[in-house]
């Protein structure tokens, strides 16, 4: 930390305080993150091949170990095709887009009691307002490519999310009352005089669960991309690094609304032993491993299922639990 | 069945038409469908076939019986097996060649081998339709073990040539019945999980329940046959119907269903499954002993020629009935070979089924009829 801060306090000489604190932060969390997807897209592919009485990838460096790195290499060689029919400005933009989102709301998750790169007062409310934004950009995609599969993932894809993110607020309300804040800090800290939330409120973990399982569209909800029904859905027409981008924005995702999970219900950086960080990173690879457990077991929902799930079963229940909660935190608190 | 793409002139404009296949991931080979849509809802199906057209009827016209061999075993590459011992059948019965016993059993054996890869094959490749991708990997294991039993009297893994008038080209090995049944055994083993694992899936039994049905009247007008048909509710299989080879002998069931939807199509085949098992049990306790083949070199072109007359030979393929109409005027060629492929009717009914239905379902009851592009196409 004492190098981070020399560091930080080298660039203030020429740049100042707040661009440096802020241009330091950045480029730590896009560099962590990169190195997330490397390591999220190889476990995702060894864990798959286990569930599924194969090895995974074994070629590449030990144990298969560097497959990533080698993935990386040729999506970067890749031909970058634009489609002579497309929106060029719009799909341009939207590999771009997809992913600041994600980078926003990574930079708000609460590390640790001490530091944290944004402390905000409200910042479970700009997480949900922030994460609601990435389905703008899956969208774009899918209207510029002008392909009629992609339109249909990108429509797919904004009446998805939009319907998800309802019962995952409602979720996330029901420990904001609990706690009685919606600074995520204070969150974790309340948790540290009482139990893990997930104990308080089980069918909200679960319904955040759901959630967020739609909004990272994995299955068994990636009917934005179903490969069997519109080949690639929204980036049918992206190649080589502008479908990594959408790629880098899913599995950050992941991260994010696993590391988001983690802190709301089962204690975000507490911990005995370890450092804060490495156990909320404990914790939302553990979400994140339950995420793609699910996707290797269950077949695709069909889209209608997909959205009376939501708002026939998920909203309600959200809600009941939200009053529950309400009534019990009033009555007895 | 027409090859014509709706005009965009005759198209009304709250729909639009999408261009499906011939080259997409759930197509099963190059099957090209326009749809035309309104949002997600289908209002029109019109498959498109003949991208894998060969020419095998023309091909049988220009070669001898012999030669036209291989040829069959690629129209369904599936169950290359039970096509190629239909026409060594049709050819024997028209021919009047007498079959050893041993052969006969032998045939049955490994066509039921042969059914039961495929539809181990089809669960995978279902369930992948539908978005589990893990199930295939399961089913291609176990199929893996038959392919290898397959092999080891074969020679081959997919297209299998070992049919001769007359018999087989090779004999069973003496072990053979003893690792049929350890591979048996593990199919066996599995059945629970199976059950478990799918049909105990809310997501697959909601995707499958009272999707893409059709009626009795219309399997009939179609002429839709094998599971598709069975779900349906018609116990209809040319093994029991019209008796042939060695089936007469061997008891066993014909499942069938009412619901005639995706779930009722996949049940019959894991039933049919368990029926193909219980026929391979009987027939390894009744191999007899003798020779496989009644003469070598029987179909060579200077000793095989067929009297003048017509044949037709059916049997129950994996799919459904599958006829072979042989037209001989007694040349060393057949004057006319025409073969009626069940996925061909299979497919047909779907233009009427599909109306209504969404995308997502499309490829869940396109998968569930279990069409084979290159047996159609032919």
């Amino acid at each position: 930390m004492t190098l981070l801060t020399g560091l930080r306090d080298w660039i203030a000489g020429f740049l100042g305080e707040f661009l440096a604190t802020w241009l330091l932060g950045a480029a730590l969390i896009m560099t962590f993150l990169a190195f997330n997807v490397l390591f999220l897209v190889l476990a995702e592919r060894k864990l798959a091949g286990h569930f599924q009485r194969r090895v995974g990838p074994m070629e590449v460096g030990p144990h298969g170990s560097l497959q990533s790195i080698a993935d990386m290499i040729k999506l970067l060689g890749k031909q970058i095709l634009t489609p002579v029919a497309t929106d060029r400005f719009v799909y341009l933009l939207a590999p771009l887009l997809v992913f600041l989102p994600t980078l926003c709301v990574a930079s708000l998750i609460p590390l640790t009691g001490a530091e944290a790169f944004a402390n905000q007062p409200y910042g479970l409310l700009v997480i949900v307002a922030l994460s609601g934004v990435t389905v703008l950009s899956i969208f774009m995609a899918g209207w510029s490519s002008n392909n009629k599969y992609a339109v249909l993932g990108g429509m797919r894809s904004v009446a998805q999310v939009i319907a998800y993110e309802i019962p995952v607020l409602l979720a996330a309300l029901s420990v904001v009352m609990i706690a009685q804040t919606t600074n995520l800090r204070q969150i974790v800290e309340a948790q540290a005089n009482t139990h893990w939330y997930v104990l308080y409120q089980p069918i909200a973990a679960l319904l955040f669960f759901i959630g967020i399982t739609a909004e990272t569209n994995r299955a068994p909800f990636d009917i934005p991309e179903a490969e069997s029904e519109l080949v690639g859905g929204f980036h049918t027409e992206y190649s080589g690094m502008r479908f990594a981008m959408f790629f880098f924005a899913e599995y950050t995702n992941m991260l994010v609304l696993g590391a988001l999970g983690a802190t709301l219900f089962l204690g975000g950086w507490l911990g005995p032993w370890l450092p804060g960080p490495v156990w909320l990173l404990l914790k939302t690879y553990a979400v994140i491993f339950v995420l793609i457990w699910v996707r290797w077991t269950f077949p695709r929902l069909r889209f209608d299922q997909l959205m009376s799930f939501a708002w026939k079963l998920l909203i309600p229940v959200a809600l009941l639990n939200l009053v529950i909660t309400a009534i019990l935190v009033h009555g007895v608190g | 069945m027409t090859a014509q793409t709706p005009t965009l002139t005759a198209e009304p404009l709250d729909t639009y038409t999408l261009n499906m296949g011939p080259q997409h991931p759930s197509t099963h080979g190059v099957l090209r469908l326009v749809l035309t849509l309104r949002g997600e809802k289908l209002v029109h199906v019109d498959p498109v076939i003949g991208y894998g057209h060969r020419g095998h009827e023309k091909m049988a016209e220009n070669r001898t019986y012999a030669q036209f061999l291989p040829n069959t075993s690629r129209q369904d590459y599936l169950s290359g097996v039970i096509y190629n011992n239909a026409w060594c059948e049709a050819v024997e019965k028209l021919a009047g060649i007498a079959v050893p016993e041993r052969a006969l059993v032998a045939r049955v054996i490994l066509a039921e081998f042969n059914r039961l890869a495929s539809h181990l094959m089809w669960i995978g490749a279902y369930l992948l339709d539908l978005g589990g991708w893990t199930p295939q990997l399961y089913t291609w294991d176990d199929r893996e073990a038959i392919l290898f039993l397959l092999e080891s009297v074969t020679g081959s893994r997919l297209t299998y040539c070992t049919g001769r008038f007359g018999g087989l080209s090779r004999d069973l090995d003496a072990d053979f019945p003893a690792r049929a049944r350890v591979v048996l055994k593990k199919l066996k083993d599995r059945w629970q999980e199976y059950e478990d694992l799918v049909e105990g899936n809310v997501i697959f039994v909601q995707r499958t329940r009272g999707v893409g049905i059709f009626t009795k009247e219309q399997c009939q007008s179609y002429g839709v046959t094998g599971s598709s048909l069975r779900a349906a509710g018609v116990a209809y299989d040319v093994r029991k119907v019209e008796p042939y080879g060695a089936y007469p002998r061997f008891q066993f069931d014909i499942p069938t269903r009412p619901e005639s939807d995706a779930f009722a199509r996949y049940w019959v085949r894991v039933q049919e499954m368990k029926q193909s098992v219980r026929i391979i049990e009987q027939a390894l306790e009744q191999l007899p002993d003798g020779p496989i083949l009644t003469e070598r070199g029987l179909g060579s072109k200077k000793r095989l020629k067929l009297p003048v007359g017509t044949q037709y030979y059916a049997v129950e393929a994996a799919r459904g009935a599958y006829g072979i109409l042989l037209v001989s005027e007694g040349g060393t060629e057949p004057y006319r070979a025409k073969f009626r492929v069940p996925s061909y009717a299979n497919l047909a009914v779907m233009q009427d089924v599909m109306p209504g239905y969404m995308v997502a379902d499309l490829v869940g009851i396109l998968g569930s009829i279990d069409v084979i592009i290159p047996e159609i196409d032919r």
